[in-house]
């Protein structure tokens, strides 16, 4: 025997693994996760510390129980936390992370064969679950209290989607902030913006989901309300669109490979979460909804949305 | 400047430790001759050479010991002049074992009577050219090792090629064996450029030099005369490759499954132009290439090489391998070949060889996380990881289908998979299923 590697090539490789993208992933949550619990206080701090830890065992957990190879240690499980718990009011009790991040992990994601088979967004369907489920406890928002870290009143706020539409309760400057009611990580626009530019700089995210779905959205807005600047970045700043679009609608697993299919996939989650939010006017995750239908359509646009091959043209094409 | 266009995808090995700048600056060395040489009869594309010496025979310098065969196939030289000690079957870098002549030193370096340089070069005609690329066993150097008298004999085609599209690019990390010729033989590879451009009878000969090589590009501009044209193309694996270079420098794509002169070109590498100057004007046969000798070796050099020197020799020059040496590679660290042993000859594609450590070995194969960026990598437009995944369930017709012939296995979707997914091996399998099933 040899003692040197025989293999295929290539023989040289680039750094970049899945557990460098996902802990990627994580490090441009984190300005916004920070910015939750300086606004939602220690019990936001709480539920993403639960929130993470119940992914990550659940997915230990599964692997475990059967006898596969671990996979805690690619940290998608750890996005996968973070994103559930930023998607969560920080008045939830305690058990909610944890159910919730159970059912992301064990639901949606490892019984379709774990990573990049599971055809929902593991976090947004075990939001949807958990809405479905406790539509009482997700919908109550705490009042932010910047800097009043230890007690934060847990008093039952309307979300600015709601209070938009009946004329603007929150500047601009507010809801770039985030010191406005709604879930731990959605608020903070500033915060979730630095992150993106963070996935964009590392090459994670590509500009097409999250152009065209703000930009869909936005611009049908626009139309709809006779072209009112004001009302339609009110809208675009409200409510989980930010923190949808940049970090959610661009999972991997769950939308199109292809430049052409994503372009679909955004213009998709933009149409229906303008439907959505222009035509029911009632507080709900319409942000989420819209990506989970477009998750469930996506192998359906990567049909349509397939490569053109290098020499598939005519000769002097 | 020519209009110059660049294919989509590609990936920049360069970055992550490409080598290049550990090679580049040394001038290239004329090796010793070995005390004996191996030389396979077959180190070109197509029908392996017919020996026609027997052992105890007197062999000179540039003499044929092996005569081609067949429409596609080149001779072979002898690289030394002494006695034939051997005809025996040898391995090659590819894993082949091929038969091969070999030839004891007597270290003379007594030319053959058919080694004669041209008079009248210039007066020479297509076909006399082409003939005299057959008769010197010039065989495209860039890895190929297509015959270049095939290349260059355009008779049988219809429509005639109207451009000459020639590699400089030399797009491989480690290797710098065609940037150091452009530097130090510009004028000799320009020459080439221009015989070839005579032989085919084109009107548009270009050269693309990646713009990493700044110095080449001046170089061979400095030298162009008579039309030739430089070109400085980005630099981006895989720019080297037929079908990118015909893109990029002429500005047509060569449909898929068709050969270049489906598009009107002939493609050349640039040591192959020097090598049909050295021919037609001084008759030397192809006897010896330039192979950078690089990576975890004692001292990394660029070495004029015999035909049929063992790479242990070659080694030897370059004063060792280094400790941690894991992987052996002939050619580019992309597209070479991984070997066993250092107990083989140089041929006449040999591009290289890099010794790598622990960089040449993939990580923990996982799953797709389908992030997309093979798809985005591929210079053919196909999408990788669909292939890979059909291979896996055995479905060859669907890989096929999803494109997997127009694969080129220039490697750069497994390059970049964060899984460490051989998606370029799940390419190949399909294409050798599909090659068996026809």
């Amino acid at each position: 025997m040899s003692k040197y590697v025989v293999s295929s090539s290539p023989h040289l490789r680039d750094s970049v693994s899945t557990a460098r993208i996902m802990q990627d992933v994580v490090i441009a949550l984190l300005p916004a996760a920070v910015a939750g619990v300086l606004f939602f206080g220690y019990r936001a701090a709480v539920i993403i510390a639960l929130s993470v830890a119940a992914a990550v065992l659940s997915e230990w957990f599964y692997c475990k129980a059967s006898h596969t190879k671990s996979t805690v240690g690619d940290f998608s499980a750890v996005v996968t936390g973070l994103l559930l718990a930023m998607n969560l009011p920080s008045t939830v009790p305690y058990w909610m992370p944890v159910l919730g991040s159970a059912i992301a992990i064990l639901l949606c994601k490892m019984i379709w064969g774990g990573i990049g088979k599971n055809f929902m967004n593991p976090a947004l369907c075990a939001r949807a679950i958990l809405s479905l489920s406790w539509a009482s406890l997700m919908n109550t928002f705490a009042t932010p209290a910047f800097g009043h870290f230890a007690g934060v009143d847990t008093v039952a706020s309307a979300t600015p989607i709601v209070s938009g539409a009946a004329g603007g309760q929150y500047s601009i400057a507010q809801l770039m902030l985030g010191n406005i009611p709604g879930t731990i990580g959605e608020t903070c626009k500033i915060a979730l913006l630095a992150g993106a530019a963070y996935l964009f700089m590392r090459q994670i995210i590509s500009w097409h989901i999250p152009a065209l779905f703000i930009g869909t959205f936005a611009a049908c807005y626009l139309i709809a309300t006779g072209f009112d600047l004001g009302q339609t970045l009110y809208q675009v700043f409200s409510g989980g669109l930010i923190l949808g679009a940049f970090f959610m609608a661009t999972d991997y697993s769950t939308s199109p490979p292809t430049a052409k299919g994503k372009l679909i996939f955004g213009i998709g989650c933009g149409l229906l979460l303008f439907i959505f939010r222009y035509c029911k006017k009632t507080p709900a995750e319409w942000c989420s909804y819209a990506i989970l239908l477009m998750n469930v359509v996506s192998p359906l646009i990567e049909r349509v949305s397939g490569v053109k091959s290098f020499g598939e043209v005519g000769k002097n094409g | 400047m020519a209009i110059t266009q660049t294919f989509g995808g590609g990936i920049h090995p360069h970055e992550t430790g490409g080598g290049k700048a550990v090679t580049c600056l040394l001038p290239v060395v004329t090796a010793a001759a070995p005390a004996r040489v191996t030389i396979a009869l077959s180190q070109h594309a197509g029908a392996p050479a017919v020996c026609c010496v027997k052992v105890g025979d007197k062999v000179d310098l540039g003499q044929v010991i092996g005569q081609a065969q067949g429409a596609v196939s080149a001779p072979v030289h002898a690289s030394v002049s002494g006695t034939v000690i051997a005809l025996t079957p040898c391995v090659v870098a590819s894993g082949k074992s091929v038969p091969a002549v070999v030839i004891e030193n007597d270290f003379e370096d007594r030319w053959a009577d058919t080694v004669r340089p041209c008079e009248n070069a210039d007066a020479l005609t297509p076909a006399q050219i082409v003939e005299i690329a057959r008769n010197a066993g010039l065989v495209g150097l860039g890895g190929a090792a297509f015959p270049t008298a095939v290349k260059l004999d355009v008779s049988k085609l219809d429509p005639k090629p109207d451009t000459l599209v020639v590699n400089g690019s030399e797009c491989e990390p480690y290797l710098t064996s065609d940037h150091r010729l452009m530097l130090e033989n510009a004028a000799q590879i320009v020459d080439g450029v221009l015989l070839a451009k005579k032989a085919t009878g084109v009107s548009r000969a270009v050269i693309g030099v990646e713009d990493n090589k700044p110095d080449a590009v001046a170089a061979l501009q400095s030298a162009a005369k008579d039309g030739v044209e430089v070109v400085a193309l980005p630099a981006k694996y895989p720019q080297g490759f037929e079908k990118m270079l015909i893109f990029a420098l002429a500005g047509r794509r060569v449909p898929n499954g068709a050969l270049p002169s489906a598009a009107q070109c002939v493609t050349m590498n640039v040591a192959t132009c020097a090598a049909l100057s050295a021919a037609v004007r001084e008759g030397k046969p192809l006897i010896e290439r330039i192979v950078t000798v690089s990576g975890r070796v004692g001292t990394p050099c660029n070495l004029r090489v015999r035909i049929g020197t063992s790479l242990l020799d070659v080694i030897e020059q370059a004063d060792g391998l280094a400790a941690g040496v894991r992987k052996l590679i002939v050619g580019g660290p992309m597209m070479g070949n991984a070997i066993p042993s250092l107990n083989v000859p140089i041929t006449k594609n040999f591009g290289g060889f890099v010794a790598l450590g622990e960089e040449g070995l993939s990580g923990e194969e996982s799953a797709c996380i389908r992030c997309g960026r093979c798809v985005r990598a591929c210079p053919m437009g196909l999408m990788p990881s669909k292939i890979d995944a059909l291979v896996r369930r055995n479905n060859y017709d669907g890989a096929i289908a999803a494109g997997a012939m127009n694969c080129m296995e220039c490697g750069s979707c497994t390059y970049c998979c964060p899984a460490k997914r051989e998606l370029t091996q799940s390419c190949r399998v399909a294409k050798a299923i599909a090659r068996l099933k026809k």
